[in-house]
């Protein structure tokens, strides 16, 4: 297995702050990382070591076999570069920036205009291709921000935090881009504070908090390793709760959590018997349910186990949109 | 993670190099300085500034203030005009460190220094870029001051002489405006630093009033002011004289500057950039 990107201990200092306290990770070829963790872990710290924008003050990283530090511009000539931080010109065109790019990459000036115009038209700019950036909409500027760092046909990109502050709609067409990119061979490192962006298109997650990675792996793995299942069940009749509770507490020896709400009973499932247990209890009280079933953590209940800190607390902002069942926030909180 | 693996030797012969050739570094430079000086053409405020402070310093102190200062405006255009060479590429330099540290904080020179592109490249631009600006506010100021009544007493290498010294000194004082952008944490900041600098250089000097008319620690500072030699070079330059003292001494005060901004603004750079 080729790596794109690996990175050993990188440390990073500001006087007294450790912004990176040694951060280990690796891309294998044509993969997705995403590299996920709240405002101020360190992610984009990273992404600045691993393209060359920053010195690591220890450790050390290969991207594209090249090192960081002694080979920069090695580094520079095989890596895309999108983010919070890497923008293009706002009073110059969509195509002239571009064309500035080619032109610096060392094209000719046609074969220059032909990748401008030919990136404008796969990302749905070319009418707006004439217009300064200053004009474009929040989604058109991110897309040609990804157009900017795709010019030199990168082996290697980084995205930081690419859908950050955008719509529901504009967030997923960055997202097709990215699967289409990832499709095409293009390693990719994604920072996120979204979870669900990170479970979506990433094939290994990284958790950084506090410039550590305090997890690494498939987002199943993460889910299994951290949470363990839980048990969820929704009586037909709310007035049946209290009983079921009793049930449960009597089966697993602690009080399950409840969402009067979502009228949802929700307790820990370590013991593979607990599910036809209950099944028979209920039975024999004659309690009817909507809902009974097992279930894996969200990356939420991840995030929260790994970082002390619910996501879209960490995040300082709303999280990925809710696709977790109503009444696991509060056994994640408990 | 085992050990990592040596690094691999390069496919392409261009990703080895570990620097970027002079010719390909000052080729970037010259496509960076296209692409700054079209910025400033796009955006509204930055022209603006460039075309109309030379028109609004001229109409104001020829109008307003000439026939007070020398009994009729036409004849104190005629020592304004050098004077305000001098203050309009000043004024001029305070755009560049702006310019930079814009880019710097929306993230435009990052694009750029993720480049396989030299690292000076982006500084080399803006500052060529900004060159030109200084040359397009020298023409307005001159071209209105010609229509205003104007006149040249020596010939056009004498006028060129003057262009080119005021714009050296743009060139060199540029460099205090990047030291500026680059310590600066926000664009906002720079015009105001900047300005507390050059103002007292501009205002303090004789190109509005002749020092004589000044309380004696005034005439002193005028006297002592680096501008104010930059002045009489480009009034000799331009109405006639003996040049080639005061030419000398701007030289030497160019070189002076040059030699203590110029280190002091690319260690900023370098520490900003790293």
């Amino acid at each position: 297995m080729t790596l794109a990107i690996q990175a050993e201990g990188l440390v990073k200092r500001y006087g007294e702050t450790e912004a990176l306290a040694g951060v280990d990770l690796s891309v294998p070829a044509g993969t997705i990382l995403g590299v996920l963790g709240p405002n101020g872990a360190g992610k984009t710290t990273t992404v600045r070591i691993l393209s060359t924008l920053l010195r690591p003050d220890a450790g050390r990283a290969l991207v594209a076999g090249y090192d960081v530090v002694r080979q920069p511009v090695a580094v520079r000539a095989c890596i895309g570069l999108t983010g919070q931080y890497a923008s293009v010109d706002e009073d110059l065109t969509g195509f002239e920036n571009l064309l500035l790019i080619g032109r610096l990459l060392e094209m000719s000036k046609s074969a220059a205009r032909e990748r401008a115009a030919g990136l404008l038209e796969r990302f749905a700019l070319t009418e707006a291709g004439g217009r300064p950036v200053r004009t474009y909409s929040g989604g058109m500027r991110r897309r040609v921000d990804l157009a900017a760092s795709l010019v030199g046909r990168p082996q290697v990109l980084y995205l930081d935090e690419p859908t950050t502050g955008l719509d529901p709609r504009s967030r997923n067409q960055v997202w097709e881009i990215v699967r289409g990119l990832s499709q095409d061979g293009v390693s990719v490192l994604l920072t996120t504070q979204y979870l669900e962006e990170a479970d979506r298109l990433a094939d290994r997650i990284t958790v950084i908090d506090h410039g550590r990675v305090v997890a690494e792996g498939r987002a199943e793995e993460l889910k299994r390793r951290t949470g363990g299942q839980t048990l969820q069940v929704r009586p037909g009749d709310p007035a049946d709760i209290p009983e079921v509770v009793r049930i449960l507490t009597a089966l697993t020896g602690t009080e399950p959590l409840t969402d009067g709400e979502a009228g949802l009973v929700t307790t820990l499932a370590d013991d593979p018997v607990l599910l036809s247990a209950l099944v028979r209890r209920l039975d024999e009280s004659a309690i009817a349910v909507d809902d009974l079933g097992l279930r894996l953590p969200s990356l939420d209940d991840v995030f929260l186990a790994l970082t002390g800190r619910p996501a879209d607390e960490a995040a300082g902002k709303a999280a990925a949109p809710a696709d977790t069942p109503a009444g696991t926030r509060e056994r994640s909180a408990a | 993670m085992s050990a990592l693996a040596e690094p691999g030797t390069a496919a392409r012969p261009e990703a080895s190099a570990s620097r970027i050739g002079l010719l390909r570094g000052v080729r970037h430079g010259l496509m960076l300085a296209d692409r700054s000086i079209r910025s400033v053409v796009r955006s509204p405020a930055t022209l603006i500034d460039t075309i109309i402070q030379p028109v609004l310093f001229l109409v104001v102190f020829a109008f307003l203030f000439g026939g007070e200062v020398a009994g009729d405006w036409q004849s104190y255009l005629q020592t304004l005009v050098p004077g305000l060479m001098v203050q309009i590429v000043l004024y001029a330099s305070v755009g560049t460190g702006l310019a930079l540290n814009t880019d710097i904080s929306k993230g435009v020179f990052d694009r750029f220094r993720s480049l396989p592109i030299a690292r000076s490249a982006p500084l080399v631009g803006a500052v060529l870029g900004d060159v030109v600006r200084y040359a397009v506010a020298l023409a307005v100021l001159l071209g209105l001051a010609f229509a205003m009544g104007f006149r040249v007493r020596t010939g056009p290498v004498s006028v060129l002489a003057a262009v080119l010294l005021a714009l050296g000194l743009g060139l060199t004082l540029c460099w205090f405006s990047v030291l500026i952008g680059m310590v600066t944490k926000s664009p906002q900041a720079v015009p105001g630093i900047v300005m507390a600098v050059v103002l007292p250089l501009t205002f303090g000097s004789n190109i509005f009033a002749s020092p004589e008319t000044m309380p004696g620690w005034l005439e002193v500072w005028v006297g002592v002011n680096p501008v104010s030699h930059f002045v009489d070079a480009a009034r000799a330059l331009l109405l006639g004289g003996d040049a080639l003292g005061a030419v000398l001494s701007s030289l030497a005060w160019m070189a002076a500057l040059f030699a203590v901004l110029f280190p002091l603004a690319l260690r900023a750079y370098a520490r900003r950039t790293r």
